[in-house]
């Protein structure tokens, strides 16, 4: 009988293959992942059985936090922009380009508006700390936060309403944000909840 | 790395000096790469989109007054938020200035919900029905939502009233809004608190000095 030949194997295995999934895998979340967006203030939304999925695009989110700040969001740069300009100019604050670009970059601003300039002067550090933070006025005296709904939505007629508020929101604050909206003849918006379980039996 | 050359002595009357290169690449580190990068992306984004509540309200400059009249006492429920997660709830209006009768109640199943759906038996039930009914595949989808929302409008739904003292806080309205949803309640309205209402209230609980 012949000797059994064992032939000599190399140990490598090829990475290819693994490499193929791992790219394949990596486009599917780029192309798929919207960012976790940054808020300047954490809030702990309430659940609810609703089931209606928040639009992607066209929504100017309203965060309310516990102690009634209530801060302003839009979702692309060029209505940021524009919004933050006419805003300006119903205060006849006028914003330069700089500013306005740098502005554009904020993902939600809550800051009153005659000291917009020097919060978008600051270092970004500083704009996330808590400190600037301040909510925008939105009491009957002045109600500044009403200014920036009209304006947004005569930037973006499409644009839909979203209030996110935390649970531990006196009712009296959102109220008040319901009031303003009510006041520019906006009577649908959406209230962002978070999922809940419940039977109904 | 997990690579061992298996050495080709050089018989085959190479050349010595002369090293044999092979066009393999390790592509170890590349997997390395790709899977830390998953790993980033899959950690910062948010694949799950947070749900919302639609609601709508009617326009200040309409003549809201009339409308709230227009509610049949019969029908009326309203559900009063208190401060301190407290809910209270009557049926009817003021007649003959005789107060109706103030419950309290809990944000519970055994609580709110109960109560709305012994008031709303008659739609739930016949909503119940065509949900099955669907999930039976007996009607089609155009069908489940002109007849769901035919129920829901069905004349003898209560109709409510939602009022929350400033005190209150936005969870406990959520809350409430939702088990509109849960029971199926179409007419619903979130309306400022009256001084009367307040005092219904302040009836209910004595001050506790």
């Amino acid at each position: 009988m012949p000797k059994v030949k064992v032939p000599r194997k190399s140990t490598t295995v090829d990475m290819t293959a693994m490499c193929d999934v791992a790219f394949l895998l990596l486009n599917f979340f780029i192309m798929t992942s919207n960012f976790v967006a940054k808020e300047p203030i954490v809030v702990a939304i309430p659940s609810s059985v609703a089931e209606i999925k928040i639009p992607e695009r066209d929504i100017v989110t309203v965060l309310i936090d516990k102690d009634g700040k209530v801060f302003f969001g839009l979702d692309t740069q060029q209505d940021r922009k524009e919004v933050l300009d006419n805003v300006g100019k119903a205060y006849s604050i006028n914003f330069t380009d700089k500013e306005l670009i740098e502005f554009s970059k904020i993902n939600m601003s809550g800051v009153p508006i005659e000291k917009m300039k020097a919060f978008l002067a600051s270092k970004p550090e500083v704009r996330d700390s808590k400190e600037a933070a301040i909510g925008i006025p939105a009491d009957s005296l002045n109600n500044q936060f009403k200014v920036w709904m009209k304006t947004a939505k005569q930037v973006n007629s499409k644009l839909r309403i979203a209030i996110k508020a935390d649970q531990e929101t006196p009712y009296k604050v959102v109220k008040s944000v319901m009031g303003t909206l009510q006041d520019i003849k906006e009577n649908r918006y959406n209230l962002i909840t978070s999922l809940k379980e419940v039977s109904t039996k | 790395m997990a690579d061992i050359e298996v050495k080709d002595k050089g018989k085959g009357g190479k050349k010595p000096g002369q090293k044999k290169h092979t066009t393999r690449v390790d592509l170890t580190p590349m997997v390395d790469l790709g899977f830390l990068l998953i790993t980033f992306f899959m950690l910062t984004t948010s694949m799950l989109k947070p749900q919302t509540m639609e609601i709508s309200v009617p326009s200040k400059d309409k003549v809201q007054e009339d409308e709230q009249n227009k509610v049949k006492a019969s029908q009326a429920i309203t559900i009063l938020i208190g401060k301190q997660n407290k809910l209270y709830y009557y049926f009817g209006a003021q007649e003959n200035g005789i107060d109706p009768k103030l419950e309290e109640t809990d944000y519970s199943a055994e609580g709110l919900r109960k109560i709305l759906m012994t008031r709303n038996a008659e739609v739930m039930n016949n909503v119940s029905q065509l949900k099955l009914d669907k999930a039976n595949r007996k009607v089609s989808e155009e069908d489940y939502t002109k007849k769901l929302s035919e129920f829901k409008a069905a004349k003898s739904a209560p109709t409510v009233m939602i009022m929350a003292c400033d005190d209150s806080n936005y969870k406990n309205l959520v809350d409430v809004l939702d088990e509109m949803n849960i029971c199926n309640i179409a007419r619903y309205a979130i309306v400022n608190i009256t001084p009367y209402d307040l005092g219904l209230i302040d009836k209910k609980t004595p001050p506790a000095k």
